[in-house]
């Protein structure tokens, strides 16, 4: 076992940023504000080579966070018992400072689509992720954080609110939450409510990490704005202002800066953590 | 209305389809071309999954051929877990079968060789046995030797030049790819998997030891299929190229 978590038992509340094996020297030579490393868990599934021999070095200098994108928490069907299993083992290896997963589904029928799909909030589907969730955690032996998605579309079946069931989710597992607030300000847009008004709604006392990243601006059917989740792009000044009034409330947070596609020189990423930086030290006095 | 993952995946992968009702926007409109994100979404990753693991047919095909085949590909074979690193298994036998592709029959094997790469890159880290494991052999026990090669070795043989097609698209300054069937070993040095041209016969022999033959009857066996078989070149191709964790008498 590696066991990050005996070297660094908890995130920081300052900046992180979503690894990217372009950026390995940088990080290695002069992290500049990033203080903590997440990691995509499905990325280093494999037997050995560069992913691992990388992961290794850095887990030794800093605290890293993993994140789940492939188990599908919200699949209909039973989680994949393969997939869980590399999940532990994954887990067992590293003892991450944290470990995370999305409140979404991606498998289904033994297709893996590869994206972050949305489920309808009722009370069976709320059953079905926290059995999930408690199978999981029952599984690697620690407690995990649960992501709110980014929302394109609304299901007209769905009796819950998002924040009042990830509320519920997390009291009956004891799971943690993740909150995205760039996925908040993207979902509020798409559907037409007040992204201050989920955060004041949302359980903030249960958010262990605060995720940031880009998003891409389009228009629906009827040029309604509808905005996606991109990670390929800074971080709007809306999202940071929403950031602001949500660290207003909660107090200082580990905040992770995503960015997935069309992945910027260290530069300009470390920028962007700066200014996560900035907004904490706001809070902070 | 309730809308099953069924009914979502299945109208993901085929844009024909109708979005399944019960989607909606915030006035409760019919979600249209917001369910257009996930299809987006899923095709585009699939897609640059698909060229991230297969340059060499990406560069063969061009952009726009080789997206329009990526798209066909990946909704007839999503893939069945969530390890992308191994994502296009069945891209080579899909590239084989492809009728419009007929005309260029080496794509295949192309992507088999990129697959093999691939696979190198992720395979298990293990110690090697170090270039002078053979010369501390007595010769009179070399007949006997059982040969251990490295996880992350892999060998092909194809009818086509796949060695220099896949060179001459990498590699800057490599030749315009000969007319001939090759056998190729790929080989990782630390953590960057590499292709090599095999002499004829050399994919048989090194898969003969991969499977526990000895080095003796491996060697003569191929010379009875490739009488001119050169087992030097081949040996010394494993030897520098860090693939043979043991050698046991």
């Amino acid at each position: 076992m590696f066991d990050v978590t005996s070297r660094f038992p908890q995130l920081p509340n300052a900046p992180g940023v979503g690894y990217k094996p372009q950026h390995f020297q940088n990080i290695m030579g002069d992290p500049g504000h990033v203080t903590w490393l997440e990691v995509h868990a499905e990325n280093y599934m494999g037997a050995g080579g560069r992913p691992l021999a990388q992961l290794r070095l850095l887990a030794e200098r800093f605290p890293v966070s993993v994140h789940g994108v492939g188990l599908s928490i919200g699949g209909e069907g039973p989680l994949d018992a393969d997939h869980l299993t590399r999940l532990k083992h994954l887990v067992d290896w590293l003892n991450p400072t944290v470990f995370s997963e999305h409140l979404a589904w991606s498998s289904h029928e033994s297709a893996f689509l590869n994206d972050l799909l949305p489920l309808p909030y009722t009370n069976d589907t709320l059953s079905r992720v926290a059995d999930h969730i408690d199978q999981l955690q029952d599984t690697v032996g620690r407690q995990m954080m649960l992501e709110n998605p980014s929302s394109y579309l609304a299901f007209a079946e769905s009796t819950w609110s998002e924040p009042d069931f990830l509320r519920e989710v997390a009291k009956r597992t004891g799971c943690g939450l993740l909150l995205d607030v760039n996925n908040v300000f993207v979902s509020a847009t798409n559907l037409n409510y007040d992204p201050r008004s989920y955060i004041n709604d949302y359980p903030l006392e249960l958010v262990g990490e605060i995720h940031l990243g880009g998003h891409d601006e389009d228009t629906d059917d009827h040029g309604a704005p509808l905005l996606i989740d991109s990670h390929g792009k800074p971080v709007v000044d809306p999202v940071w202002a929403l950031l602001d009034h949500t660290l207003s409330l909660s107090g200082p947070r580990p905040i992770l800066i995503e960015w997935d596609n069309d992945v910027p020189e260290w530069p300009e990423l470390d920028a962007e953590a700066e200014r996560a930086s900035k907004a904490l030290e706001q809070v902070a006095a | 209305m309730s809308v099953t993952q069924t009914d979502f995946r299945t109208a993901i992968l085929d844009s024909d389809l109708n979005v399944p009702d019960g989607l909606k926007d915030a006035q409760g409109r019919p979600a249209g071309r917001r369910f257009d994100v996930y299809r987006n979404n899923v095709a585009v990753s699939l897609t640059e999954a698909l060229q991230a693991g297969f340059p060499v047919v990406f560069k063969l095909l061009g952009t726009q051929n080789f997206k329009a085949i990526a798209g066909v590909f990946l909704r007839r074979n999503p893939p069945s877990n969530p390890m992308m690193m191994h994502y296009g298994a069945e891209f080579p036998d899909f590239l084989r079968g492809f009728e419009p592709l007929s005309h260029l029959g080496y794509l295949g094997d192309v992507a088999d060789l990129e697959l093999a790469l691939r696979r190198s890159y992720h395979a298990a880290d293990c110690e090697t046995a170090g270039g002078d494991v053979l010369a501390r052999i007595p010769a009179a026990q070399l007949e006997t030797l059982r040969i251990g090669i490295a996880p992350s070795v892999e060998v092909l043989s194809s009818p086509w030049p796949i060695h220099d097609i896949w060179a001459f698209n990498q590699v800057k300054g490599a030749p315009k790819p000969r007319s001939e069937a090759q056998d190729v070993l790929v080989t990782r040095h630390e953590f960057d998997p590499e292709p090599h041209l095999l002499p004829p016969g050399g994919a048989r022999f090194v898969a003969a030891l991969m499977t526990g033959t000895t080095l003796g009857k491996a060697a003569s066996e191929t010379t009875v299929q490739v009488p001119e078989f050169d087992l030097s070149t081949v040996l010394t191709l494993l030897l520098t190229g860090n693939a043979i964790t043991t050698a046991t008498i």
